[in-house]
């Protein structure tokens, strides 16, 4: 509720600044230019309820983004570049959480290695260089439009829609959340816990390398740099969302929701010409702000603080 | 006695160390052979190495050409902190040091040889504003905030904008020398600003994503100019979507390197820093 009344006031307060804010045409740039961040927080959500924290979505995107346009500029059909990169998000993905689960090294440590190791295999790949010119087909998660609707931002809530099903109403969704209420309690159960945070991460790389398909096809180049200090961005609007580090206990609409804020508040800053100097300072304070007034009126952790 | 200060005893023909980063880059093949070119026309003997981007293969170049006491050497360091101890032996070993395009942590010297950053923003403004006929509306993408290269581009664009009253700057915003950030900031700014005519980014990532912004968003006329003169953007000025980019001279660093040590072998006074000119590459 708070959320949606810090939307409501941010809205209003840019509209009174100036005017061009609330037009249709800005609300959907602001959500479409919301939906790439959108895709990896979600993913990222559902990373924090099992109590872990991917850091390598940005490189993950990057990666994997790269090897289907590669792929793509080799003659492999869009559809082939795609399935591509999900498999490469999915397997890097994977990977670190196989490591969390099986060897118990710190989700922060793990994922930190990945972030690294992802983005310098990016790097080595093309030595640097980014790949540009698809086809049109290549680039219709980032480009293209079904009736009004731009298609990353059907792609945003398409995988909301999913995520929503499968963590409420599915079986893994009620093991997930059991897992990051109480990892021990899990396992007592005869949980397969280690097989359920591998498939968390593995969505999570899944869903960054889906990130990087709607990105290339926004910018028509696959970089070695794309994606960097997106993990920051997912974790701010998870945070904001309300999902708690202590796992086992956030939202998904939440999530949606802090990444609105963040989008709102880059468009209002850009639409306002605010001095770039002052950009990251308003961000990081916004955060603050709306963090403050959710702990005041309850629902998240510092709401249960005896301060 | 006095007389033993070496470098104004030194006669007519000198030997040159150049230790470059690499050349397997086009960019500082191009460095090299405006160094050997220049030492051709001072009848200098040049010695060239090539680190191969490797630090330790940098170091052992150095201790090369301090063995063969060559008057004076030319580096283009691979990396500023690991060539520091390679500087200090040859400090103390009398020979002088520049350094070319890339600078040294510390050590002593003579001469840093560096593109003029300043002045390749008030190239871009200049040819923005001529461009757009001296009047209009104009957008500029800062690099990210902070750093020299977006400090000496912007200083240098507003310079050159500052000449022209009738050109309004409606929008001054960051985009980090990112090309996602440059285009989501640049679809932003269109929604504020119905009239735009002309945008300067601080390097070419930037502009690259807001002509993309433009084109997605059917906003026509409008005038780019860029920084770097990346591949990516040179297809772009040959394709006509950019119409320009500030480029460095490889070459002529390579040239004034070579230039400014016989100077200084000869007796002459130079300055600390020389600022490479740079050069717009249009259609």
């Amino acid at each position: 509720m708070i959320l949606v009344t810090v939307i409501m006031g941010l809205c209003g307060l840019l509209t009174v600044l100036e005017p061009r804010f609330l037009t249709g045409e800005n609300l959907i740039n602001i959500l479409r230019q919301s939906s790439i961040i959108g895709v990896v927080a979600l993913g990222m959500t559902c990373v924090i309820l099992v109590r872990g924290i991917d850091l390598s979505v940005g490189s993950t995107l990057a990666l994997s983004s790269l090897i289907a346009a590669s792929a793509v500029q080799a003659g492999v059909p869009w559809i082939g570049g795609w399935f591509l990169a999900l498999a490469v998000g999915a397997i890097c993905g994977g990977i670190s959480g196989g490591v969390v689960a099986w060897l118990g090294v710190p989700p922060f440590i793990v994922t930190l290695g990945m972030m690294g190791t992802a983005r310098g295999a990016a790097l080595l790949y093309t030595g640097g260089a980014p790949i540009s010119g698809f086809p049109a087909s290549f680039r219709v998660l980032g480009t293209g439009w079904i009736a009004a609707i731009p298609v990353p931002i059907v792609v945003f809530l398409c995988v909301y829609a999913v995520l929503h099903i499968l963590l409420e109403h599915s079986l893994w969704g009620e093991q997930i959340r059991s897992i990051g209420s109480n990892p021990v309690a899990a396992w007592g159960t005869g949980m397969n816990v280690p097989l359920y945070t591998t498939s968390v991460f593995a969505l999570s790389g899944m869903l960054s390398a889906l990130a990087g398909l709607v990105l290339l096809g926004r910018l028509d180049a696959a970089q070695p740099t794309a994606g960097a200090g997106y993990e920051f961005g997912a974790i701010a609007a998870v945070v904001l969302g309300g999902t708690q580090f202590s796992g086992g206990k956030g939202t998904l609409l939440g999530t949606v929701m802090g990444v609105l804020i963040m989008g709102i508040v880059s468009n209002g800053i850009n639409i306002l010409n605010i001095n770039p100097f002052y950009e990251q300072v308003v961000r990081g304070m916004v955060i603050a702000l709306a963090l403050i007034a959710y702990g005041r009126l309850g629902g998240s952790p510092a709401g249960n603080s005896p301060y | 006695m006095a007389l033993v200060a070496a470098p104004i005893l030194v006669e007519a023909s000198q030997t040159l160390g150049l230790v470059v980063s690499t050349l397997n880059n086009p960019f500082f093949v191009t460095l090299k052979e405006g160094a050997v070119q220049a030492s051709e026309g001072h009848d200098a003997e040049l010695v060239v190495y090539d680190a191969q981007d490797d630090s330790a293969k940098m170091a052992s170049a150095m201790e090369d050409l301090i063995q063969k006491d060559v008057d004076a050497i030319l580096v283009n360091p691979t990396d500023a902190n690991a060539v520091v101890p390679s500087i200090l032996k040859a400090n103390r070993a009398g020979i002088p040091v520049f350094t070319i395009d890339r600078g040294a942590e510390g050590g002593k010297v003579v001469c840093h040889i560096a593109s003029d950053n300043g002045a390749g923003g008030k190239m871009a403004g200049k040819y923005l504003a001529e461009q757009i006929g001296g009047s209009g509306k104009v957008v500029e993408l800062v690099g990210i905030p902070g750093t020299s290269a977006a400090r000496d581009r912007g200083k240098g664009f507003h310079d050159a904008m500052d000449q022209y009253p009738d050109i309004e700057l409606v929008a001054s915003q960051a985009g980090d020398f990112n090309r996602d950030k440059g285009m989501t900031v640049f679809e932003n700014i269109l929604q504020a600003q119905p009239e735009i005519d002309g945008v300067f980014a601080h390097n070419d990532e930037m502009v690259l994503g807001a002509i993309a912004a433009a084109e997605a968003a059917g906003r026509e006329g409008i005038v780019f100019v860029g920084f770097d003169a990346v591949d990516d953007a040179v297809e772009a000025v040959e394709a006509g979507k950019l119409a320009a980019t500030v480029a460095q001279q490889p070459a002529k660093m390579g040239s004034m390197g070579v230039d400014n040590a016989v100077k200084y072998l000869k007796g002459q006074d130079i300055p600390g820093n020389i600022p490479v000119p740079l050069k717009l590459i249009t259609q």
